[in-house]
């Protein structure tokens, strides 16, 4: 077993909250799915659609990132899975894919020198 | 609401469901007064209430550890919310209101320290409205408040509803707290009031919550129901008007809730099933023959009488051996009721009972010896716990000085 990352891209603002909730207790039932099968690593947590970008040797700070929402990442997880494509398998019932969002799958990395 | 929280929070944070129910509480006392009760103000408070147990999970995630099976959904940001308020809604809170009630009836609580935590946390009651409801006084209802909150924290979850065959063997536990409970809002030995309806009514609202659950709703549950039914039904009666008790024989019987009485004979109805006869049923057709009578002339004592037989045969005790003589002397005149009540056995424990020696004042009163009597009711009021007996039986001595007075020829 190995651990991946799954990246989530294109989080939605609902106009309702009763739309909110509903979409809220899809990912409930997702987590149950992972949790029930012993796969859920990291819990992660979802992130604030606009922050601050640092970039270069000079450091500048700047506002951002200023992507169209399907871009900027809505958050993460850690879970565990057999290999890529079983994690990439996994990730298909993430929630956010029914609203027009991605999960980007990423192995996490050992860093050896 | 507690029960629910405690279930989220888990059973060793119920220190921190309590605060989060009291913060509620109190915030509804500073809003309210100020912007007027809400329309729907138990929706208010479970609103407010989850508020606060978010805030509480996301400071203290990592310092407080949660029942096993919601760990993941409590402590990611991405499952909080709607796990919180699915462990909140209207199916999880019965059951764990169920869950809770199980938890209390511990065998290794004694049933005082049962009663006393299932009304602290489950109806909301004070240290000194536990007191107050029960036998003891206030240290005692402290310690055993306090047992019952250790014995709890030390099972590491509130019992499980997963298991029928541990429901089914905690459950005569539970029935019988709630029938004590009841018994001690019907006619308890407080020191403040010998009729609390709002002990009757916790009760029969328990033991509801008992009754919607598949192993709950045994023919005896139904019969305790019945017998909760049939006895509150005559509770308007059993104070009249100037909150002095009034017995069976001078009720005002119009003033009996003819609901309560019809619920009862169905839930009577109900329980009539299988082969298994408790002590609740024998006692639910006790109330049944005395809450159906339109006068106390008509009651069938002799049926009663049979029933008391039956009752002893299951589980004799001095009190019900007693009951059974007072309904033998309806049947068969005083002298034989008489008879009946210096054969009981064990009579000694009823010595702290008042109503012992009021029974046999009562029934030496029919037979015209006006003075035994009297000597009867006056030990009787020597031991009385509460103002309301105090005063029942001091009449019964009046009525026994008139009584001499008129038949002296």
């Amino acid at each position: 077993m190995s651990e991946f990352a799954f990246l989530f891209r294109g989080r939605q603002t609902f106009t309702s909250p009763a739309q909110t909730q509903q979409h809220m207790q899809l990912w409930l039932k997702w987590f149950k799915e992972l949790g029930a099968q012993g796969l859920l690593k990291d819990p992660g947590h979802p992130l604030d659609n606009t922050g601050k970008v640092v970039t270069g040797t000079q450091k500048i700070v700047t506002d951002g990132p200023y992507a169209e929402a399907k871009d900027v990442i809505a958050g993460y997880i850690v879970v565990e899975a057999r290999d890529l494509s079983h994690a990439a398998e996994l990730s298909r019932g993430c929630p956010i894919l029914e609203v027009g969002g991605s999960v980007e799958v990423r192995p996490l990395q050992m860093l050896n020198p | 609401m507690l029960a629910a929280l405690t279930r989220v929070l888990g059973v060793q944070n119920l220190a921190l469901a309590e605060d989060v129910v009291q913060e509620a509480f109190c915030r509804a006392m500073e809003v309210w007064p100020y912007r007027g009760v809400p329309e729907n103000p138990q929706a208010w408070l479970m609103s407010t209430a989850k508020n606060y147990a978010l805030d509480i999970l996301r400071r203290e995630r990592t310092a407080h550890k949660f029942a096993p099976e919601l760990e993941h959904y409590l402590r990611s940001e991405w499952t909080l919310a709607p796990a919180v308020e699915e462990l909140l809604g209207p199916d999880a809170i019965r059951d764990d209101l169920l869950r809770m009630m199980l938890s209390c009836c511990q065998p290794e609580l004694s049933g005082e320290s049962q009663i006393a935590i299932m009304l602290h946390i489950l109806c909301g009651f004070g240290v000194d409205e536990v007191a107050a409801a029960l036998v003891g006084g206030y240290a005692a209802a402290e310690k055993r408040i306090t047992r019952g909150k250790k014995a709890l924290a030390a099972s590491n979850e509130l019992f499980s509803l997963t298991s029928p065959a541990e429901f089914t063997a905690r459950l005569p536990s539970v029935q019988r707290a709630l029938y004590l409970l009841f018994s001690e809002g019907y006619h308890g030995a407080s020191k403040q009031s010998v009729v609390r309806s709002e002990l009757c009514r916790e009760a029969m609202r328990l033991t509801a919550v008992v009754l919607q659950h598949p192993v709950g709703a045994t023919p005896a549950s139904h019969a305790l129901a019945a017998l909760m039914c049939l006895n509150a039904a005559r509770l308007p009666a059993r104070l009249d008007a100037t909150g002095e008790l009034r017995n069976l024989f001078d009720q005002d019987r119009s003033l009996w809730d003819q609901n309560l009485v019809a619920e009862g004979l169905q839930l009577l109805a109900a329980s009539a099933v299988g082969s298994e006869l408790s002590e609740y049923h024998i006692e639910a057709a006790i109330a049944a023959f005395h809450s159906t009578a339109g006068v106390a002339g008509e009651t069938d004592w002799a049926g009663i009488a049979s029933l008391y037989d039956a009752l002893m045969s299951l589980q004799p005790s001095p009190i019900i051996a007693l009951n059974r003589a007072i309904a033998i002397a309806q049947v068969e005149g005083p002298a034989r009721g008489l008879a009946e009540v210096s054969a009981i056995a064990d009579r000694e424990r009823l010595a702290t009972y008042p109503f012992y020696y009021a029974a046999i004042g009562e029934l030496e009163f029919r037979r015209g010896h006006y003075t035994a009597a009297r000597g009867h009711f006056e030990k009787a009021e020597s031991i009385a716990r509460n103002p309301s007996e105090r005063n029942f039986l001091q009449g019964r001595m009046r009525a026994c000085i008139d009584s001499a007075k008129t038949s002296r020829p």
